[in-house]
């Protein structure tokens, strides 16, 4: 099969499927390393990471063994852990803190600028030995937004905040929550899932699923009583989705539970309240109601294509997977908070993330076991494709599956070979109409 | 030389962890949960960060009573969907190490393996399981268990999806 092939994209008919071959062919997952993994921006890590001067991270991203260090200078440098004398790894621990990092093979050194150091009995090599140029070497481009890091395989890419198209806003959006900026909170979700990756971006940004899949967590949360602060009429809103460019996608929706940013809930405890209101004041003072209210009585799943998602929604999370093979990827999952949080409500925070999220929580086992179960599923070939029309013919509410759309569209593109679509659902416009009161 | 049939203190907390594991394995979950006394916590740290508390850092798990309750509803609820159809544990507990802390509590630790098969597959969580035990009448209560895995990630189950 071509990969043209690989999308129905029906437009007047409201039909979008998907060939389901593109999550089980070994062919087509190396011409996503190459198109998608090594031509995006991938995510990285967070600036909070290595908060001090010699810190460093080791992570593995779009393949690639890499770790990221804070130089004495302050700056973070990303660097391939491979040692420019024969190839072993030169960081060897997930994180850690150090001025020098020697090679164990042969023990050349490093600094955390990346530079070589040390090279036991240098006098063997002739004249044009260069240490110069046998320092740690760097992915071709590294940027940041807003304390988040990406890297880019692509020397000639565009620029990362170009590349971040509609997502740039919602990156704003859930860093402004913060008055001193945001850190990762220590410790991640570390977990393998059967399913190739595009499966969880699809599960990441599925609003549909959420009341069958979830249901046990949804009856907990009725269970614990409910959301009676009389701040807003959150209920009554329609969530929507939308597809942000270059493949990023969102839904926005009406809050289910609490959210620590600023929106109680007797989960939280009496305790909260006062503290969520203070918060709540401040946003209003520095932003307006408007935007507190899409801040604090909305959430919001967000896809950096192509791996990255950041669930803004009864806690922060921050979720990185790395494609391993069709059938299986690493997940990576860490949790953002304020930093300036108090100790209590940095406690409630962490409470309120537990319910859901994590695989350790009452919702994140059930996804890993529809996403493998897809997977499985898959096996039977006769039934080729998937289907993603949902909501293909109207104003995309967060339960239908523009965003996947959206996702997809992308995908399709990169894997022809061109960088960019910009094709939406049509004939619907997609309108701010979705996000207001409904009239029920 | 007198010989006595007094279990001692280890082989009565042992008693109690085997019976524990047996209400694991047989998917007994109300019953387990009254083992716990009403201010208990059930504690899983991440595989990256053993020593994590959950007060300051992201864990897997962090039950008080109330959520462990609604743990055990919700693994019984058949809605569970990576439990349901249940999976089938079998629990091995050794190294057991039994310290008086004084007030009628005890420190306990032990080394658990529990296999867990299903759908055509089977693998291990390792790790140790550290208990705060109440003295009730003849009996004991958990007042804290901190369930610590040795696991470098969650690579094989891709959750914790039993009780460990
Ligand atoms: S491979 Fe690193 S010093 Fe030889
Ligand atoms: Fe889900």
């Amino acid at each position: 099969m071509e990969i043209k092939d690989l999308i129905i994209d029906d437009r007047q008919r409201g039909i979008f499927r998907v060939h389901r071959s593109s999550m089980t062919s070994d062919d087509l997952f190396q011409r996503e390393r190459e198109q998608i993994f090594s031509r995006c921006w991938i995510y990285l890590g967070h600036e909070s990471e290595v908060e001090n001067p010699g810190d460093y991270r080791r992570r593995t991203v779009a393949g690639r063994p890499l770790f990221f260090a804070r130089g004495r200078d302050g700056q973070v440098r990303v660097f391939l852990n491979s040692c420019p004398h024969r190839g072993a790894l030169i960081c060897r621990r997930d994180a850690g803190n150090t001025d020098v990092l020697q090679c164990f093979y042969h023990a050349w050194s490093f600094n955390t600028n990346g530079e070589l150091i040390g090279v036991p009995d240098q006098e063997a090599y002739g004249p044009n030995f260069d240490r110069d140029e046998l320092g740690l070497k760097e992915p071709p481009r590294v940027e940041s937004y807003r304390g988040f890091y990406f890297v880019n395989f692509n020397p000639y890419a565009e620029d990362l905040v170009t590349y971040l198209a509609g997502a740039r806003e919602y990156l704003d959006l859930i860093v402004d929550q913060a008055e001193e900026g945001m850190r990762m909170v220590a410790g991640s979700n570390k977990y393998t899932m059967k399913a190739n990756w595009k499966l969880l971006v699809e599960n990441s940004l599925d609003g549909y699923h959420l009341v069958p899949t979830h249901q046990t967590y949804l009856d907990y949360i009725s269970g614990l009583g409910s959301d009676d602060s009389g701040q807003t009429a959150s209920s009554r809103i329609v969530g929507k989705a939308r597809a942000l460019g270059n493949g990023h996608c969102v839904i926005e929706s009406p809050v289910r539970s609490g959210r620590p940013i600023a929106h109680w809930h007797p989960l939280f405890g009496e305790e909260a309240r006062e503290p969520i209101a203070r918060v709540r004041q401040r946003l209003v003072d520095k932003y307006g109601e408007e935007r507190t209210f899409r801040m604090a009585d909305t959430s919001r799943n967000l896809i950096i294509y192509p791996n990255l998602v950041i669930n803004d929604i009864m806690a922060i999370t921050v979720r990185y997977f790395e494609p391993l093979a069709p059938d299986n990827m690493e997940v990576t999952a860490w949790h953002l908070a304020p930093r300036e949080e108090s100790e209590s409500m940095l406690a409630t925070r962490l409470d309120s993330f537990l319910t859901f999220l994590g695989p350790g929580g009452f919702a994140t086992p059930d996804d890993v076991e529809a996403l493998e179960s897809c997977q499985i599923g898959f096996r039977a070939t006769e039934t080729q494709w998937s289907d993603i029309s949902r909501g293909m013919l109207r104003p995309a509410k967060s339960t239908d599956e523009l965003q996947m759309r959206g996702f997809w569209r992308q995908w399709h593109a990169n894997m022809q070979g061109l960088s960019h679509t910009n094709v939406q659902d049509a004939p619907v416009e997609e309108t701010e109409a979705a996000l207001v009161l409904a009239d029920d | 030389m007198t010989t006595t049939n007094q279990p001692t203190l280890r082989e009565q907390v042992e008693d109690f962890l085997f019976r524990e594991a047996a209400l694991l394995d047989d998917w007994l979950l109300d019953d387990w949960v009254d083992l716990f006394t009403e201010d208990a916590r059930y504690v899983v740290p991440t595989t990256d960060l053993p020593d994590g508390d959950p007060k300051r850092d992201l864990v897997f798990i962090d039950d008080d009573i109330t959520r462990l309750r609604a743990r055990a509803v919700r693994l019984n609820s058949r809605h569970a969907h990576r439990e349901y159809p249940w999976s089938r544990t079998r629990r091995f507990i050794s190294n057991v190490r039994v310290r008086e802390t004084g007030n009628g509590e005890l420190s306990v630790n032990s080394n658990v393996l529990v296999y867990r098969f299903r759908a055509g597959e089977g693998a291990p969580y390792v790790g140790s399981v550290d208990y705060v035990l109440r003295r009730d009448g003849k009996d004991f209560k958990i007042a804290h268990r901190r369930a610590v895995l040795d696991m470098e990630a969650l690579s094989w189950h891709g959750a914790v999806s039993i009780i460990f």
